[in-house]
């Protein structure tokens, strides 16, 4: 099927719009930036490289197309990534924010990781281990409805038989700018600001509403 | 028979480690000020850049190599294997970071003066011109997804100049020797230029000390 450059360039479009209210684990400065710059270049350099992707494929140049792969890879990844970020997080003081939004999903997480508290350790030591920029991701194998603690590295998504439950962002520009070097901060406070409601839903089979 | 084979290097490695003495590697001072760079680079940065960060990378690359030394008194060549990820990131971030402080200068110490000697020559005969080079490591640096470094080089192999990236903390080895580093993790530029990193390459010409670079080439040829 060949797309038509017009919609190409108008399929990618942000929606959501970040909070002040993240704060104090993520500051209102952080995800303005981390939103309307760092996802708006995403989002950009996805509608370029798509619509450079449908133009090779109307010529039918098999070169560029692949050429063209890895930055789709990013950007794409990018896109789907902070897309599926932004709706994980909530708000502290709302009910969202309380595990017991996600009444399957934490007798999930019990079953496998012994007791909450095991699984927060867990996953906090999975995130502090990444090398550079990536992500980490609770997933949840489509077959054997596993739960399993993932890392993917620069903007790669979460592909293949695994459903991303929620991510969080290990990239520099996430906390830079409130918490510097020390990362292990960071990811202390963001246990506060998960959106297990969300979670719950993308445990459950959905993907949060997201079609990417 | 076989055992004994076997067992034999292990106690020469085992004596080896015993009577050698491992000196533990050490954060480098800087030979100019934290805010000597501005405004190319805040003090700011350059303060945790070089006492969190760097140091940082020095405590667990000392970490990793006694953990190693140990995997190695044990004969766990497993154990080895699986340090490597540490050894190579901490170990890659502690000679980057050495090798960048380096090829950096305040202006009042001729940062950003252009190059000259036997490196001008083969910037001109590889690049056409010095402007030219921080075209292409410019766009090397941007072109980086994710955290890296873009070096220029000289290939040993070929005795040719060469712009090369790698991610993460890999530092330059084999035939690859380290001219010149640029440091594109955001920790590098953040505080000062948030998203706007194309400013920040821009910018850091004004404080590269094409002496460190000079010096590394000619020691290299």
């Amino acid at each position: 099927m060949i797309l038509d450059l017009e919609s190409g360039t108008q399929r990618f479009l942000v929606t959501y719009s970040p909070l002040q209210a993240l704060e104090p684990y993520i500051s209102g400065q952080i995800m303005q930036i981390h939103h309307s710059r760092h996802h708006q270049t995403y989002v950009d350099n996805l509608n370029a490289a798509t619509a450079n992707h449908v133009r090779a494929l109307q010529e039918n140049d098999v070169r560029a197309q692949i050429n063209l792969q890895q930055a789709i890879k990013f950007n794409g990844g990018g896109h789907i990534n902070h897309s599926l970020f932004w709706a994980n997080l909530a708000p502290a003081d709302t009910s969202q924010a309380k595990p017991e939004s996600a009444p399957k999903l934490t007798e999930a997480i019990s079953a496998k990781y012994g007791s909450y508290d095991g699984f927060k350790d867990e996953f906090t030591g999975v995130l502090l281990g990444l090398q550079g920029s990536g992500w980490g991701w609770l997933v949840k194998n489509e077959k054997t409805e596993q739960l399993d603690i993932v890392i993917t590295k620069d903007q790669d998504p979460v592909v293949g038989g695994l459903a991303p439950i929620f991510g969080i962002d290990m990239w520099e520009h996430a906390y830079y700018l409130q918490y510097f070097n020390d990362k292990a901060s960071y990811v202390n406070g963001i246990w506060n600001i998960i959106n297990w409601d969300t979670a719950e839903g993308r445990y459950l089979g959905g993907r949060g509403g997201l079609k990417l | 028979m076989s055992l004994l084979r076997i067992a034999r290097p292990t106690i020469v490695r085992r004596s080896l480690l015993t009577t050698s003495i491992r000196c533990k590697h050490t954060l480098p001072s800087l030979p100019y000020d934290y805010a000597a760079l501005e405004p190319a680079i805040s003090g700011r940065i350059m303060e945790l850049h070089h006492s969190k960060h760097h140091q940082t990378y020095v405590n667990s690359l000392n970490s990793a190599e006694e953990k190693y030394a140990e995997a190695v008194s044990a004969n766990d060549v497993r154990g080895q294997i699986a340090l490597q990820p540490l050894l190579r990131f901490h170990g890659g971030g502690h000679i980057n970071h050495t090798l960048f402080w380096e090829n950096l200068a305040p202006k009042s110490s001729g940062g950003g003066e252009p190059p000259s000697g036997n490196l001008a020559g083969a910037i001109t005969v590889t690049y056409g011109s010095v402007e030219n080079l921080k075209k292409n490591m410019n766009a090397s640096l941007a072109g980086i997804q994710g955290s890296g470094w873009s070096w220029l080089v000289r290939d040993n192999a070929t005795g040719a100049l060469q712009i090369i990236a790698m991610p993460n903390q890999d530092p330059v080895v084999g035939k690859y020797v380290p001219l010149l580093g640029i440091d594109a993790w955001e920790h590098a530029y953040y505080l000062q230029y948030e998203n706007r990193k194309a400013e920040y390459f821009s910018a850091i010409w004004d404080v590269v000390n094409w002496k460190a670079a000079e010096a590394r080439y000619k020691a290299a040829t």
